[in-house]
């Protein structure tokens, strides 16, 4: 029923979200610098200092690990709580539901990309230096923005009907705090949890970032099938539930 | 498709709203997809079979009491929710001005405010462009179009709203009460405006309370009340019935 320009809708919606998000503080956009900054100078005390390690380049193995939990982590509970937030929008405005919560998600990714740009200054001062596979990078992102996009829609769809949804995603981003290889190398997972690693595709995700960042190789095929696999089956899940579970979003908000 | 002159079509449309939330509503929706729900009992109907069209150039103005189901009916028609049974057909372009500040986000600008509707309303950014200076000038608020929009009033947020929404040229204007906010100058304003797009073929639907106002703007009325559509006739004789409630025999749902 509505027509109209979808791109310039979505700029639109995520031109909103930032500038809302970024209008009112004093130091804006470099809390998505300092945020990070601040975890890796504790983690890197407790984890070199207080727990010795054998990890070379320990602060980028764990900036390797954080970045994509956090904007997984962020980006899921924000696209989780985006229909209920935009109650005003959802009840008054016949656009297409789908989209509030894909531009929550993508609202997300300045965030991403100035961590990024932190990672690769602390490449670049370690001396680790870029490679060729960093052309993998734009790819495995690109996935996991496909994965984050569906479990958003999946989730914001619940949480209209149930609204105690996003506790259940803030309490699943703590557990999966550590179910994730930030801390620890992929190798110390025993044998037989190590294929199930690979289809949690944030740990995936940090898998393929340590082979490009730090050993300079492509990451493996097997994990890149597997990344692909759950990235767009979450989607599909995730757009058939929304589908679904939209026509009673006016009820319910 | 037939292309007939009817802009908009109800035909015995029901909205029934369930009353449960949260754990009683979690439980209801497992049970119903695990096949052993019963039917939900709390229930609220908030329309009745109400059937009416409009003809493309028309006005038709919702009457009725509070909670008779008027504001229900526009979400219908404009699609927010769909009716549980009946269908509900719209031709055009539809800008649906329902609420005041919907769609409008107090920290932007307002600049900000008129492209973030213009793209919820379906413009692209070319369009959007082409209309801004001609958005601006007709709501009167040049002086304040920088300013975040919670430092407006409410009536200076009304002209910026019906100025984005009459301006996106749509061919189904609709609007929800909203009107009596604006001083009286305003009001002419939008009076002129409205007459000038039925003049050019457009459909207008209208809730109010302002009778003076939609006898001006609108040849025909529905009235509902709780739920049910009582009459669906010309205005003058739908006031007329209206304000000597009792009089008319109460008419059942089709």
């Amino acid at each position: 029923m509505w027509r109209g320009d979808y791109l310039f809708l979505l700029k639109n919606l995520i031109l909103k979200d930032f500038r809302v998000r970024y209008r009112n503080m004093s130091l804006g956009m470099l809390w998505s610098l300092l945020n990070p900054l601040v975890m890796l100078v504790v983690w890197n005390f407790v984890f070199t200092k207080i727990f010795t390690n054998p990890i070379q380049h320990f602060a980028l193995f764990i900036l390797c690990g954080i970045v994509p939990f956090n904007f997984f982590a962020v980006a899921w509970s924000c696209g989780t709580t985006s229909l209920v937030d935009s109650a005003g929008l959802i009840k008054r405005v016949p656009i297409p539901r789908e989209i509030v919560p894909i531009a929550s998600v993508l609202s997300n990714c300045l965030h991403l990309a100035i961590q990024m740009g932190l990672l690769l200054i602390f490449v670049l001062a370690s001396g680790v230096g870029v490679n060729v596979y960093w052309f993998f990078l734009p790819l495995i992102w690109a996935l996991e923005l496909v994965f984050v996009c569906g479990m958003a829609l999946l989730f914001s769809a619940f949480n209209v009907y149930v609204r105690d949804t996003r506790y259940f995603v803030e309490s699943s981003n703590l557990v999966l705090f550590w179910l994730v290889p930030i801390f620890y190398p992929f190798s110390l997972v025993p044998q037989r949890f190590k294929d199930l690693y690979q289809f949690n595709p944030i740990a995936a995700l940090i898998l393929a970032m340590r082979d490009i960042v730090l050993e300079a190789k492509a990451p493996s095929h097997t994990l890149l099938i597997k990344l692909t696999l759950v990235a767009f089956l979450a989607l599909g899940v995730g757009l058939l539930g929304f589908r679904r579970l939209k026509p009673r979003f006016y009820d319910y908000l | 498709m037939k292309k007939d002159s009817r802009a908009i079509t109800c035909e015995n449309v029901w909205k029934t709203f369930r009353l449960h939330t949260g754990q009683k509503l979690l439980r209801q929706h497992l049970a119903a997809w695990f096949g052993f729900g019963e039917e939900p009992s709390n229930q609220f109907h908030a329309l009745k079979g109400v059937s009416f069209d409009v003809a493309a150039g028309e006005g038709l103005a919702i009457i009725g009491s509070n909670g008779a189901g008027k504001s229900t009916l526009l979400s219908v028609v404009v699609g927010l929710t769909q009716p549980d049974k009946g269908t509900v057909k719209v031709d055009g372009r539809v800008a649906a001005l329902l609420e005041l500040g919907s769609g409008f986000h107090p920290d932007l600008t307002g600049t900000e405010n008129v492209y973030l509707n213009a793209a919820l309303l379906g413009f692209n950014k070319h369009q959007t462009k082409a209309m801004y200076e001609e958005v601006v000038d007709f709501a009167g608020v040049r002086d304040f179009i920088d300013e975040p929009l919670r430092t407006y009033s409410s009536g200076m947020m009304l002209r910026l709203a019906f100025s984005v929404a009459v301006n996106v040229d749509p061919d189904v204007l609709i609007i929800d009460e909203i009107l009596a906010v604006g001083d009286a100058d305003f009001q002419t304003k939008c009076r002129e405006r409205i007459l000038g797009f039925r003049r050019a073929g457009k459909t207008f639907l209208c809730v109010s309370h302002a009778k003076a106002a939609l006898m001006e703007l609108c040849d025909r009325a529905v009235w509902l009340d709780h739920g049910e559509m009582m009459m669906c006739d010309r205005i003058d004789s739908v006031f007329e019935a209206y304000e000597g409630r009792g009089a008319v025999p109460k008419r059942s749902a089709e």
